[in-house]
């Protein structure tokens, strides 16, 4: 019996089209434009100016509040512009325009590829780093990682948790993230059992990935401490705290964070992004991006610069297919549509896809016919319908009182009601509101 | 048999007579007392329980008109000043007259000012799409409609235009409830002065964007250049994060700012046809 996580979940089809496709690098791009606000928390202040020259991986933008990240140039060259650039949603939100020039690297980075893996550092000296490198959970939610590192007092953490489920259908980043630089996963792994100062890391990944499990249990032979752990492929395995659920048996209370069960969950990508910048110097200022879709001619996996655009990426996948319908920055599940190709890959950008006209268009609605189906798949025991219903008519004491902040917008309502009823749409529409509420309730 | 006819009628009598005097003995002893003024002032209210006074119903508001020392800044919107005068008469205090406010669309992005760039397919709730996204055309602060404002409206009084897809206000029937005004996410509607006949002019505009920006996505949008507010001979216009705001309390209704705005985004409602300004002979047109 494979390990998963007792309640809801579905199983939509995999696609994982690109998951034998080795990483490919692609070109840098001739103009780089880089959001300051990339992850989750407040937007970062801008330290450059227009005019001014810049290496790859220079500080450009400086981490303004506690919940939020310092920005990186990815490329090198002079600075255009600072101005207000479509972003993923549409809108548009303070970006810095880099004119690309050659490739030049600051200094202080090690580009080199040897492994390197031996540290001397403190626990401190580690959480430090990952601060200056701006690195961000790469799974999507873009949480600055450094607050997670660093434990509350009073908190203990036990054990570390490294996610590698990847349980989005399509997506194959992380998939080859753990084949191509398992080592650099391991001592990122490493690195980050220090800095929490736990002896115990556990990596979850959904047993769709055979060679990957078996890949990194034979490098984790090598490495004290850390153990490699197939899971049922069920959607969604790869939240924090199903995958908590699944691996060490314990429940995340409602409105708690993981330390409060002795745990702490990164992404495989943010862990060789840890590697990285403790190890190399190097800060986050690349990431892989799995570009996929039934009609592209060459989808695959590509190690893409921060501020590239989404077209640039698409181009090299071959072009955007006539037929297209849709493209989605993300997962097919949690992802968001695209109204433009012009913006840019940002930190949170996992995934690009593209998809078919007659495979993205939302079926007709019908009504709830009470089937409960929302209610036995939901993995955290919510009632989708019902709050579906009192946030259209702007009850949010109910939804308030049923929870609807627990959710986490996986999506798995809105695939398998037939009835076709866009109940997450209108449960995030709830959070907001009942999170509106809360904090003019604090004030 | 009659025996049975006669005590039943008199052990009922008894019972009634009986349960009449406890009812009687309980409502004395329990009894509520209420200002009679409180029904006096709700019968003058309105009674759409529109939520407009910022309470809940009319009785409420029926009743914190009688508790309240000062009903100067309590205002129900729905209620005419005669209303509310008779409402000031039976309470005996003073009451500040209103001037009579409507519900304005200012957007006045119609497909073909406004292509749409994208389809929207998702819940069909502007609040909804707002929060997902930009909208279906490129603008952040177009209407997106979807209709969250009619749905709102307990009076009727505002509907979808299918041409245009932008809500219509019907003047008569709007009772500036402020009921459309908090459910549009874009704060796209406001509450203007009501002038006679119906008349308005105002900027059906709100992107606060650069003006070359606001002009890609939208051909009717305010670019923030200005002329309006150097033509306006009563100081009535502001500009603001590139966006000229007319305020109606000063606004004369000259009509001078509309011809001068480049982008017409400044509408002039139910004014009579302009008169053509009469050539001077000899003149070549554009030269005065």
């Amino acid at each position: 019996m494979l390990k998963t996580f007792p309640k809801g979940g579905i199983h939509p089809a995999e696609y994982k089209i690109t998951a034998g496709k080795p990483i490919e690098v692609l070109p840098v791009p001739k103009t780089a434009i880089i959001p300051v606000s990339q992850h989750l928390g407040a937007p970062s202040t801008p330290v450059v100016k227009k005019g001014d020259t810049v290496k790859a991986g220079q500080l450009i933008a400086k981490s303004s509040a506690f919940v939020s990240a310092n920005i990186h140039s990815s490329v090198s060259g002079k600075v255009v512009k600072i101005d207000n650039v479509t972003d993923t949603s549409g809108y548009r939100k303070t970006s810095v325009i880099i004119e690309v020039e050659g490739d030049e690297w600051d200094e202080k980075i090690d580009t080199g590829k040897t492994l390197k893996k031996e540290f001397g550092l403190s626990g401190e000296e580690i959480i430090k780093k990952t601060e200056e490198a701006g690195i961000v959970g790469l799974g999507g939610a873009t949480f600055p990682s450094h607050i997670k590192l660093s434990v509350p007092k009073g908190k203990k953490a036990e054990v570390l948790i490294i996610n590698g489920a990847e349980c989005e259908p399509y997506l194959t980043s992380d998939h080859r993230l753990m084949l191509e630089k398992g080592d650099e996963l391991m001592v990122g792994t490493k690195l980050l059992m220090k800095a929490l100062g736990v002896e115990k890391a556990m990596i979850g990944i959904e047993n769709n990935k055979p060679d990957a499990v078996e890949h990194l249990t034979s490098l984790a032979v090598n490495y004290k401490g850390i153990s490699v752990h197939p899971l049922k492929v069920m959607y969604p395995q790869g939240a924090e705290k199903q995958l908590i659920k699944s691996l060490i048996n314990r429940e995340v209370p409602s409105g708690g964070l993981p330390i409060d069960v002795g745990t702490v969950v990164h992404n495989v990508g943010t862990a060789v992004a840890v590697y990285e910048a403790v190890q190399k110097n190097k800060p986050l200022v690349e990431r892989l991006v799995t570009i996929s879709g039934k009609s592209l001619k060459n989808p695959g996996n590509f190690m893409v610069r921060i501020g590239t655009p989404v077209s640039e990426l698409i181009e090299a996948a071959g072009g955007l297919p006539e037929d297209t319908g849709k493209v989605i920055n993300g997962g097919p599940m949690m992802g968001k549509a695209l109204n433009t190709i012009e913006v840019p890959v940002t930190k949170g950008t996992s995934g690009i896809l593209v998809f078919p006209e007659n495979e993205s268009k939302r079926e007709e609605v019908q009504n709830c016919i009470r089937c409960a189906r929302c209610v036995s798949i939901c993995p955290m025991a919510l009632e989708p319908y019902l709050l579906k219903a009192a946030s259209e008519r702007g009850m949010w004491e109910i939804v308030e009182n049923d929870k609807a902040l627990d959710c986490m917008e996986c999506g798995s309502c809105s695939y398998i009601c037939p009835s076709r009823l866009p109940l997450l749409d209108y449960i995030r529409l709830g959070k907001s509101n009942v999170s509106r509420i809360i904090r003019s309730r604090k004030q | 048999m009659s025996d049975v006819i006669v005590y039943s009628i008199v052990s009922l009598s008894l019972l009634g007579v009986l349960a009449a005097l406890i009812l009687y003995i309980i409502a004395q002893k329990f009894k509520v007392i209420e200002d009679p003024r409180i029904d006096l002032v709700e019968q003058e209210l309105p009674g759409a329980n529109c939520g407009g006074c910022a309470m809940p119903g009319c009785r409420a508001f029926a009743e914190q008109l009688v508790k309240a020392d000062d009903i100067s800044d309590l205002n129900c919107p729905v209620a005419t000043n005669e209303n509310m005068a008779a409402i000031a008469k039976i309470l005996g205090k003073e009451i500040a007259e209103k001037e009579p406010l409507v519900a304005v669309v200012r957007c006045n992005g119609t497909p073909e000012f406004r292509p749409k760039t994208n389809h929207y397919d998702g819940a069909s709730e502007c609040s909804i799409a707002h929060s997902l996204y930009v909208g279906e055309s490129g603008c952040p602060s177009g209407c997106l409609g979807l209709g969250d404002c009619v749905r709102v409206c307990n009076f009727d009084a505002i509907h979808m235009d299918e041409k245009t897809g932008l809500p219509v206000v019907i003047d008569d029937k709007c009772t500036a409830c402020n009921a459309c005004v908090v459910a549009c996410p874009r704060d796209i509607i406001e509450l203007r002065k009501k002038n006679k006949k119906d008349r308005k002019i105002f900027v059906s505009c709100i992107n606060e964007e650069k003006g070359g920006v606001a002009r890609k996505n939208c051909k009717v949008a305010c670019i923030g250049c200005g002329r309006c507010v150097k033509e306006c001979p009563f100081e009535a216009i502001t500009l603001e994060n590139n966006l000229a705001y007319i305020d109606p309390f000063k606004c004369r209704l000259c009509r001078k700012c509309a011809p001068v705005c480049p982008t017409n985004a400044i509408l002039e409602i139910n004014f009579p046809p302009r008169k053509e300004k009469k050539e001077k002979e000899g003149t070549p047109a554009g030269e005065k």
